[in-house]
């Protein structure tokens, strides 16, 4: 069993680092951040937590397989792309509404993808 | 669009195959769907340089040389399509059945991985992306192999992948030295600027670093020696896949790295490709004579037809080109294809060893009337399709005044007759008593064998057509002029 005050100390850190992860996802749109930093930043919060209570409870605090949020990711991402192909520029163009710019949906495809990608492996590794 | 396409579909299929249900039925139709895609896909492709020459796309419409650049000419265009073709072939196989824990542990993703990776690699026209592209089909084939963990295939999976991380490293320490020199990857940007450079010494450097790094790639003597150690060993679908494409993804970045920058540049490399390519036909078939596997025998042909495909570029002249070009197409189709029997053989007898091997045309008439045609089509038996590329292959050569090398090649020749005769001799014609351990083949472990054995007929039918459609790409490649203007005068154009 792991120490307690790790234990006690991941019910506290593991909500606020998802929350600065989504803080970096989001800061990425315009300064330095984005969806890798934000993705590993969750997938730490996720192998803390299975480092303390086990990955049986890590993979339900998930609630999705990460390989399936890998899929997903790689979807978000390269629709992202496709979609500047059907608004008739090159593939990955990207595309801007005011503000706001197809990069970030792109972020969130390179989000998901890390998160799956590091947690697969460290479910892996810690199960084995 | 087109351009894209190629790379995007199999990587659509392989982040849906991780998203949709793990149903066997489910994941194959959609691998199958998928290369099907990606087969026309290619053909679209192919019909579109047949008509404007070149493609290119500026992805993200970043301009040239500062972005990547995807470019298509006739060569690119053509590997797409066998790459589909391949891609098809495998991905039907899959219905008759694929281990149940290969499945479940990604081979249908990775797979579509590896056939974006080859894509990628034959449409990029940035070096560092052609590099990324060798690590995405690494990666993936790396896996493949290794994915039923019997202790066989763990060392050969080893082998492997050590001897091509060192083909990267030797890759990327050129590249750096390159970029380091010109200040530029894009290929075009660099055919344009680079021989002009006039640097003898980092040309002979890079030159021989390429070759060495594309040369274990494609197999070449003296580095083939991990190909025969590796490819023999994961199930025969995955075999065919590694053994159709990837060691022609080595024989393409060296034709295209070298048409593009040492076209005036050092001879002694060039001089060096000649006689590897002798050795490597040679050494190839010799290895393949002392082997008593059906698998290991394809493996050392395998290597020994890839001399055929490399001794065309430092010839230099268009006909030769033209004919290890038109090797290329038809050694993908024959290879895949004989991969595929080793399967049907397994099936029938659970094994490849030659030694008990036998009565398989007293057993099975129809299967190997089937796996003839590739047999006698690698052997170069007229009028199949080895005869066709072989005689072009020999005409260039001769016609470059290379009597040596085409001697060479018309005695490699003989020896691969001599290795297929062995073939058919031991696995099909020669008497055995061992009793078949499968009553019937597998119909299903028959169709790509058919299909590619019919695109192989169909070699024959077309091999004019052919034959002047590599001689167009040989001839783009000689003259990279409409290459470099196609690519950087795209700079700020929209879309294809």
């Amino acid at each position: 069993m792991s120490p307690l005050i790790l234990r006690t100390a991941t019910r506290v850190l593991m909500p606020l680092m998802v929350l600065f992860a989504l803080f970096m996802l989001v800061r990425g749109h315009n300064d330095p951040g984005g969806g890798f930093v934000g993705g590993l930043v969750v997938s730490a919060a996720y192998a803390l937590l299975a480092f303390t209570s086990g990955v049986a409870e890590a993979r339900r605090a998930l609630i999705v397989d990460p390989e399936r949020l890998l899929g997903v990711g790689l979807l978000v991402a390269l629709f992202t792309g496709l979609s500047s192909a059907l608004a008739g520029e090159p593939f990955l163009t990207a595309l801007w509404w005011g503000g706001l710019g197809s990069p970030l949906f792109f972020d969130i495809g390179v989000f998901l993808v890390v998160i799956g990608v590091v947690l697969t492996m460290t479910f892996t590794l810690a199960e084995d | 669009m087109t351009l894209v396409l190629p790379i995007v579909i199999p990587l659509l299929a392989a982040a849906l195959l991780l998203v949709v249900p793990a149903r066997a039925v489910l994941q194959r139709s959609v691998a199958l769907t998928a290369s099907a895609g990606q087969l026309i896909a290619g053909l679209a492709l192919f019909r579109q340089v047949q008509v404007d020459g070149y493609l290119v796309l500026q992805v993200s419409d970043w301009a040239a040389p500062f972005g990547i650049t995807l470019v298509a000419d006739v060569l690119s265009s053509i590997l797409v399509v066998a790459v589909g073709i391949v891609g098809v072939a495998v991905g039907a196989s899959s219905f008759a059945g694929v281990d149940p824990r290969r499945e479940a542990y990604g081979y249908h993703p990775l797979i579509q991985v590896l056939l974006m990776g080859v894509a990628g690699a034959f449409l990029t026209g940035d070096l560092f992306n052609l590099y990324v592209w060798f690590e995405v089909m690494l990666m993936a084939s790396f896996v493949l192999m290794a994915l039923h963990r019997t202790s066989e295939q763990i060392a050969a999976a080893f082998k492997y992948v050590t001897i091509n991380l060192l083909a990267s490293a030797v890759f990327l320490t050129g590249l750096g030295l390159l970029y380091g020199s010109a200040g530029t990857l894009n290929m075009a940007d660099l055919a344009a600027i680079w021989p002009a450079r006039n640097e003898p010494v980092l040309d002979l450097v890079l030159a021989t670093l390429f070759l060495t790094a594309f040369g274990i790639k494609a197999g070449l003597f003296p580095l083939f020696f991990w190909l025969p150690a590796s490819y023999p060993t994961p199930p025969a679908p995955i075999g065919a896949l590694f053994a159709g494409l990837l060691t022609k993804v080595g024989v393409y970045a060296l034709i295209r790295v070298f048409s593009l920058l040492f076209r005036g540049g050092p001879p002694l490399p060039l001089q060096l490709l000649l006689w590897l390519s002798v050795a490597t036909m040679i050494v190839g078939l010799v290895g393949a004579l002392a082997q008593r596997d059906f698998r290991r025998v394809l493996a050392f042909n395998l290597v020994g037809h890839i001399g055929f495909t490399t001794i065309g570029l430092p010839l230099g002249t268009t006909a030769a080109l033209a004919g290890s070009l038109l090797y290329i197409v038809h050694h993908i189709l024959v290879i895949t294809c004989l991969f595929f029997v080793a399967g049907v053989l397994l099936q029938l007898r659970r094994t490849t060893d030659l030694g008990r091997l036998g009565s398989l045309y007293r057993d099975h008439p129809g299967t190997a009337v089937l796996a003839m045609i590739p047999l006698f089509s690698l052997a170069g038996v007229p009028p199949l399709s080895g005869f066709v590329g072989k005689l072009a292959v020999v005409q260039g050569t001769f016609g470059a005044g290379a009597y040596g090398p085409g001697a060479a090649v018309l005695v490699v020749s003989l020896l691969t007759i001599v290795s297929m005769a062995r073939l058919w001799d031991e696995a099909f014609w020669k008497p055995a008593d061992a009793p078949p351990v499968s009553p019937r083949p597998a119909p299903l472990l028959l169709v790509p064998v058919a299909a590619l054995g019919a695109l192989i007929l169909g070699m024959t039918v077309a091999a004019g057509p052919l034959f002047e459609t590599t001689t167009r790409a040989a001839g783009q490649l000689l003259d990279p002029q409409g290459y470099i203007e196609a690519v950087l005068q795209s700079g700020l154009g929209r879309g294809e």
